[in-house]
């Protein structure tokens, strides 16, 4: 009898996997473990809309009633502790043991910390009630530090900026947005962020953190000293592996996956912020992302692959997809697709007030990314095509790229 | 009942490419397709409050410009996530040269 699909992780890779299951036609038992007490839910509007809102509402990524129409049981508030690969189960936080057919492992990332003391008044943002403890110090006039220039710190900025915070941010990298995204762009939002008010510190770092019940003393390594009614702290993520090591699979930078996103044990997968895995793309080079769209992407690739029913001579199916993502701030969007370090050189697109893109081309003329920043939508449909161009390995004209005259539509029939 | 509107003239849409409409506080988006038939939807993604003509037209599919959730622009159907909820649709004729949808 099929024991039935285990996924752990009830977050955007987890859910998308259980109901691509259901999408392939799975018909025996899908349950989705999830540590977090609240419906699956989306991540993103957390340091966005979320953030800046009065009563800041969880955006439900799928609701009771489409759980059970879909036949995913969802135990949620409880943590898988152990996995016995030898018995092929799964032991959770309360005792119980659940046998699995195969298994993914879909636990995401966990905020990088810190070594100081962590009381109520230093925050980390990833989850929802991480959210909403951050929310009710964000006050119009009261000072707020927040302490990494990546796109968590610096969405959170733009929020508590509407709502009338003083926003002090550190960064300790020479610019904000060192890792990933070009010098060029981050100028933009650099200048942008100054305009709005926040005081950025680039280039020092904290020596010293401690809070007492009226606020948070910041000692920063040039000596400065910041005080603030809260300190929000986004250094970056790591993949949450514990489970993983402990069952004694591969771990490099995440857990290692295969394209096919198997893991070191043919019946365990793993998928999203946790994993790392080679990106066919690049050449099979060992990527872990922190993306949205790549969550999805790889719980459905999973999920598909769990099943065998690929597309592949053994029923898989390996990864294809160019990575993707976008950050929202004030009324700026950014979208980048590819990794940019893959380029070795740039030409730029200028398009209507103040917007561009990037294309960044490889040695030998191939498109291997594209970054581009404006207000709203402004550059979201080329960046769409360049997409398509770089899944297609196409070698376009700069000077076609640089053209406004010419539609990039045009370079894809070419 | 139907209540003819006229949205744009034929050639105000590229092959293959999508504008906006807005009429009485409604926003649609109309398309043409790559073969020159016409079609509309709301304007709005159903995910997020977002403006589908600022997204990208490939045969018969619209793009979302945020977080690129698919739909069939003809049926209105959402092709998978982040979209799951389908685009209302209607009815278009082209007259005169000019491009005219019923919204009930
Ligand atoms: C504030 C914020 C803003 C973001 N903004 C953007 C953006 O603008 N654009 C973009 O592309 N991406 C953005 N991201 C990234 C995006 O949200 C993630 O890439 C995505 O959520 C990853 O999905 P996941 O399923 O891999 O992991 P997660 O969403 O982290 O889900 C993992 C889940 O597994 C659970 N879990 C872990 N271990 C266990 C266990 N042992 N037992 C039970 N449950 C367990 C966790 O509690 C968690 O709920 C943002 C992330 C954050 C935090
Ligand atoms: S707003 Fe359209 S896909 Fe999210």
């Amino acid at each position: 009898m099929d024991t039935g699909m285990v996924i752990i992780g009830a977050g955007e890779s987890g859910v998308r996997a259980a109901f691509a299951l259901r999408e392939h036609g799975y018909a025996g038992p899908v349950t989705l473990i999830g540590a977090e007490r609240h419906l699956p839910y989306e991540r993103p509007p957390l340091s966005k809309e979320a953030m800046a809102a009065d009563d800041p509402q969880a955006k439900t990524i799928a609701d009771h009633q489409r759980l059970v129409e879909h036949g995913i049981n969802l135990i949620s508030e409880t943590t898988a502790t152990a996995v016995d690969r030898h018995a092929r189960a799964v032991r959770l936080g309360d005792g119980s043991s659940l046998a699995y057919e195969r298994l993914l492992l879909a636990t995401g990332a966990a905020p990088r910390r810190l070594p100081f003391d962590h009381g109520p008044r230093m925050a980390y943002l990833r989850t929802f009630d991480d959210a909403l403890a951050i929310r009710r110090h964000l006050r119009p006039g009261r000072p707020i530090a927040i302490i990494g220039g990546g796109f968590v710190g610096l969405e959170l900025a733009a929020a508590a900026r509407r709502l009338g915070a003083e926003v002090t941010l550190i960064e300790a990298q020479s610019r904000i947005l060192k890792r990933g995204v070009p010098e060029e762009i981050a100028a933009v939002i650099d200048a942008r962020h100054r305009a709005e008010g926040v005081k950025l510190i680039i280039e020092d770092g904290i020596a010293d953190m401690s809070e007492n019940s009226a606020c948070v003393v910041i000692q920063l390594t040039s000596g400065r000293r910041l005080e603030a009614d809260l300190a929000i702290i986004g250094i970056g993520a790591v993949a949450v592996t514990g489970l993983a090591q402990a069952a004694g699979l591969a771990i490099d930078n995440g857990i290692a996956v295969d394209e096919y996103l198997a893991t070191s044990d043919p019946h365990i997968f793993a998928a999203g912020d946790c994993c790392s895995f080679p990106l066919a793309l690049y050449g099979g080079r060992r990527v872990r992302l922190e993306a949205w769209r790549n969550a999805q992407e790889q719980g459905t690739l999973a999920a598909k692959n769990m099943l065998g029913m690929g597309e592949d001579k053994d029923g898989g199916e390996p990864h294809r997809f160019v990575p993707w993502f976008w950050s929202d701030q004030y009324d700026l969007g950014l979208q980048i697709v590819g990794l940019c370090d893959e380029g070795s050189h740039v030409v730029r697109r200028d398009m209507d007030n103040g917007a561009f893109i990037l294309f960044h081309l490889a040695h030998d003329g191939r498109l291997v990314a594209a970054s581009g920043i404006g207000a709203g939508m402004t550059v979201a449909r080329d960046i769409q095509l360049a997409e398509m161009l770089i899944a297609k390995g196409v070698r376009p004209d700069a000077e076609k790229l640089v053209s406004l005259a010419t539609k990039l539509k045009t370079l894809l029939a070419a | 009942m139907s209540n003819w509107i006229e949205a744009c003239a034929a050639d105000d849409i590229d092959e293959e490419d999508v504008i906006r409409f807005d009429h009485d506080g409604r926003t649609f988006a109309i398309y043409r397709s790559p073969d020159d038939e016409y079609f509309a939807t709301d304007g709005v993604c159903t995910h997020e409050q977002v403006h589908l003509a600022d997204g990208l037209v490939m045969d018969e599919i619209i793009e979302c410009p945020k977080h690129n959730g698919r739909f069939d622009y003809r049926t209105g159907e959402a092709k998978g996530a982040p979209v799951c909820v389908n685009l209302r649709t209607y009815p278009v004729k082209v007259e005169a040269g000019k491009v005219l949808i019923a919204i009930g």
